[in-house]
């Protein structure tokens, strides 16, 4: 292989490469105050870690010092953001080989005096430095049917705030793809793409389904087109969603149960048949 | 030789928040051939920002509440500058777009009897704020978003828009820009545009505004021949964060001091009760008493002056840091830790108390937050017509924050999701309507699109010009210090005069580095946005000498009635474009009906 490092490969004892450009300062020559910022830079053909020595400040989050040093050394640094508060989910990268917001990783979290790694997603192609492509997301995105309610009641729809809770908790999602990223079914093995719409997605699923007044019925949808079976709960995601969402056991293991229920228990299946004819299959849903 | 991709659409809209996400949804349920472009990922605009909640007179929570409150409310807060048939159709048309969002699958807070609960805020009577915790903003954009996607309207991710382009007659007939991924260039053909691109408030060193947020509609709208109006009055919210030095800026929900937080000083006293303006007086409390037993019977008691309009509340706490009263870090102390339970704190305000804990060390359920003014809302801009929001020029179309007239010289919080949604769904039919009336396929000069495509690549090979980046930090401290929340004539007139010479260096920048995902360069493309909205915000404020909702004027500290009856307009008269010239003069608002001036004048 041509490149000298892969982003995403950044683990504990990962080796800085030596491809020390101009402005940056070998690793070692960090004074106190001081942070050296061990970044990734490249495009699809290939990269390597630069090091950037930069005055430490205090208080600061690892994306002022990545605007430090656009504003300085690298002008031409790539890196995706907006809200810098993290509720815009844009600037996701891997800070010392855990994907973390960069707006809300505060550098006096992160071990003193050793360099600050930050590297792209690994899971998403690299259009350049620490920006990926994450299409993948907007276009499985596309795949999940629309929200569809029950027929409107005179007066307006009435719901319980305990029942809206529950989806609540998924609309929380800022859309980060952090879940996704980490998710190892598809960031090690990229031909489970096709197949597989990741945690992001299961939460979505989740949402549609425990919400009050929606009468699609995913679950078809969610055990065949959208591979909920490969997710063999490891929590990885869970542990990683910078808005606390209980992806794993508020989302995956019951909509898991749930497509259970609908596939091999028929006591269930003939009671739904009975009780719950409003709710359509998923290839009902996703006509149109 | 053309050396850019050409896509042609019915209806092409500019900027995908709620207002842009709301137009398209519009134009594609039409049956137009409708794509949205935006400058980031799809459902990271500005609005995912919006944290109290989206004001609506539907009346769950208090009863009498209804859409001629709410306008009088919106006129009043907005000092009467506002463009009355806006703030009437805003009023009466909000409650319908909640209930839209709803049938789409929105899940908002909700009351004891089901309905959706509703929250107090800022100027406004009753408790109206439709929300969901504080993240009310990112329900919006995701409802609209997921709607969006599930209509299969095309979308162009970060794709920034350089400029429009008119055909032979005049007609805004193209949009030339690249895609920010690659640095290719690309020329959008459509029968009617509509602008979505939110605030300028970038140009400010201490701001809740993202890096999106240079004016580049505002700016487009100017170069293409457009009236703007009102560019004086920006919104300078009372808290955004000021501590670390960080984090100045971010935004510090008003729905903290809708659920009972209050400002104190350094002496610990609650110093909003001695900046109750005259306007306001009859309907806020006079005493602590009274305001805290507001939170429970508004029918018996006056506000709380913590929650008077956001421009009142922001003055106070610049005049209490003035004085010397304020917190260790420069600004005053929020608290809602003495008033309200944890759990209250962390249920209602989740937000709110992640971003303290983890950006600040501050645990907001035991500690008051320190807090400023941060450059938050334009509430000039493209001035349309209230129905359709079309602009003075043919063909183009404008909606929220790039737009003005609605809320007048101040905007009272909440109003701008609403605001969102009314409008955004009219500037949709506008912009169709206008698109099917059209005749013939929309053309532009191949010259024209070469020369601004030639502009935007000429940094590349330009030698010792101006980093991008160094400009931008003298533009920042220039409208920071000269022109912020407290105006004079001479500061005024001394940052026109640097604006003009950051002008001259705009046009002379150079970058390094290559085309796709270059930073440096994109910011080269910002900047001319920045400065032609820049100067129309210091030419406003040169010639309002007054004090007005969010434009203060220290040499002309109180209103003048008879400035109170005009919109300063400006516009590009003879030359067009980033280098000419921009004509200001001012001209009458329209006349409001009796009747509806009637409601003004209700003591309650």
């Amino acid at each position: 292989m041509a490149v000298d490092a892969t982003p995403g490969e950044v683990t504990e004892g990962a080796v800085p490469t030596g491809a020390v450009t101009a402005g940056a300062v070998p690793q070692g020559d960090a004074t106190p105050d001081q942070v050296t910022m061990r970044l990734w830079r490249g495009d699809p053909a290939g990269g390597a870690f630069t090091d950037y020595v930069v005055p430490a400040v205090e208080g600061e989050v690892v994306l002022d010092v990545i605007h430090r040093i656009q504003a300085g050394p690298a002008p031409d640094l790539a890196c995706r953001w907006n809200c810098k508060a993290g509720k815009c989910g844009s600037c996701s990268a891997e800070i010392n080989g855990l994907p973390r917001l960069m707006c809300m990783t505060r550098m006096d979290t992160l071990p003193e005096g050793a360099p600050v790694t930050v590297a792209p997603m690994k899971t998403f192609p690299i259009i350049r430095d620490l920006v990926t492509d994450v299409s993948f997301n907007y276009e499985v995105a596309k795949t999940v049917p629309a929200f569809m309610p029950g027929p409107e009641p005179e007066g307006g729809y009435r719901m319980a705030q305990i029942d809206v809770e529950r989806g609540q908790e998924f609309r929380k999602c800022i859309e980060c793809f952090m879940c996704q990223d980490v998710c190892h079914v598809i960031r090690d093995h990229e031909d489970n793409k096709p197949k597989y719409a990741g945690p992001r997605f299961f939460i979505r699923f989740a949402e549609l389904e425990m919400h009050p007044l929606d009468v699609n019925d995913r679950r078809d949808l969610a055990s065949k087109g959208a591979g909920i079976g490969l997710c063999n709960i490891t929590k990885c995601c869970t542990e990683v969603c910078p808005e606390h969402i209980k992806i794993t056991d508020n989302a995956i293991i019951p909509m898991k149960e749930r497509v259970v229920d609908a596939r091999y228990d028929p006591v269930a299946w003939l009671g739904r048949k009975i009780l719950r004819r409003t709710k359509k299959t998923a290839e009902e849903a996703s006509v149109g | 030789m053309a050396d850019y991709e050409t896509h042609d659409y019915d209806v092409i809209v500019i900027g995908a928040g709620g207002a842009g996400l709301r137009a398209a949804i519009e134009a594609e349920a039409r049956g137009l051939r409708t794509a949205l472009v935006c400058k980031s990922l799809l459902g990271k605009a500005h609005t995912v920002m919006a944290e109290g909640g989206c004001a609506a007179a539907m009346g769950n929570v208090y009863a009498d509440d209804n859409w001629k409150v709410h306008f009088r409310d919106t006129m009043r807060g907005g000092k009467m500058l506002n463009n009355w048939r806006m703030a009437q159709l805003h009023a009466q048309e909000a409650p319908d777009r909640v209930y839209e969002l709803e049938r789409w699958g929105a899940l908002f807070d909700r009351t004891k009897d089901g309905r959706i609960l509703q929250r107090d805020f800022g100027g406004h009577r009753f408790a109206r704020l439709a929300h969901v915790g504080d993240r009310t903003g990112l329900e919006i954009i995701r409802t609209l978003q997921q709607k969006a996607v599930s209509a299969g309207i095309d979308v162009f991710m970060e794709c920034k828009i350089l400029k429009l382009l008119p055909d032979s007659e005049g007609r805004i007939s193209g949009a030339v820009g690249y895609m920010r991924p690659t640095g290719e260039m690309v020329v959008f053909t459509a029968k009617s545009f509509v602008l979505a691109t939110g605030s300028i408030g970038k140009s400010w060193t201490y701001t809740s505004n993202s890096w999106e947020s240079v004016g580049d509609g505002h700016a487009m709208a100017i170069w293409a021949g457009a009236d703007v109006i009102d560019m004086e009055c920006v919104q300078f919210h009372p808290t955004g964060m000021v501590w670390p030095l960080s984090v100045r800026g971010i935004l510090v929900t008003e729905g903290v001091r809708g659920d009972g937080g209050v400002l104190r000083n350094s002496e610990g006293k609650r110093f909003m009760f001695d900046y109750i303006a005259e306007m306001f007086r009859a309907e806020t409390a006079k005493t602590e008493e009274e305001a805290d037993r507001w939170y429970d019977d508004h029918a018996n008691n006056g506000r709380t002056p913590d929650l008077l309009p956001r421009d009142e509340v922001a003055r106070a706490i610049n005049s209490e840091v003035k004085a010397g009263r304020g917190s260790p870090h420069g600004g005053v102390f929020l608290d809602i830790a003495s008033r309200r339970t944890p759990e209250y704190i962390r249920r209602r305000l989740p937000s709110m108390y992640h971003q303290f804990m983890e950006l600040a060390g501050v645990d907001i359920t035991a500690t008051p937050m320190e807090v400023g003014p941060t450059c938050h809302y334009m509430m000039g801009g493209v001035r349309v017509d209230a129905e359709t929001e079309a602009a003075t020029v043919a063909g183009l179309f404008a909606a929220g924050e790039v737009a003005g007239g609605m809320h007048g010289a101040n905007r009272l919080g909440g109003n701008s999701l609403s605001d969102l949604l009314v409008f955004g769904r009219r500037a949709g039919i506008g912009a169709c309507d206008y698109a099917e009336g059209r005749t013939g396929s929309p053309t532009v000069d191949a010259a024209e699109v070469q020369s601004v495509i030639d502009d935007a690549f000429a940094p590349f090979d330009r030698e010792g010009g101006d980093n991008p980046y160094d400009v931008q930090h003298e533009l920042q401290q220039t409208m920071q210090s000269l022109v912020g929340i407290i105006r004079t004539g001479p500061e005024l007139e001394e940052a026109l005069g640097k604006l003009e010479e950051i002008k001259g260096r705009v046009a002379k920048l150079s970058v390094k580095g290559g085309r796709a995902y270059n930073p440096g360069w994109n910011l080269a493309t910002d900047l001319p946005s920045m400065v032609t909205t820049s100067i129309a915000v210091a030419q406003g404020a040169l010639n309002r000498k007054e004090s007005r909702g969010g434009h203060t004027r220290e040499d002309f500290p109180g209103p003048d009635p008879e400035l109170g009856k005009v919109n300063f307009v400006q516009r590009q008269t003879t030359e067009h474009g980033f280098l000419a010239p921009i004509s200001i003069a001012p001209e009458p608002l329209a006349e409001m009906p009796a009747e509806l001036r009637a409601l003004l004048e209700e003591a309650h």
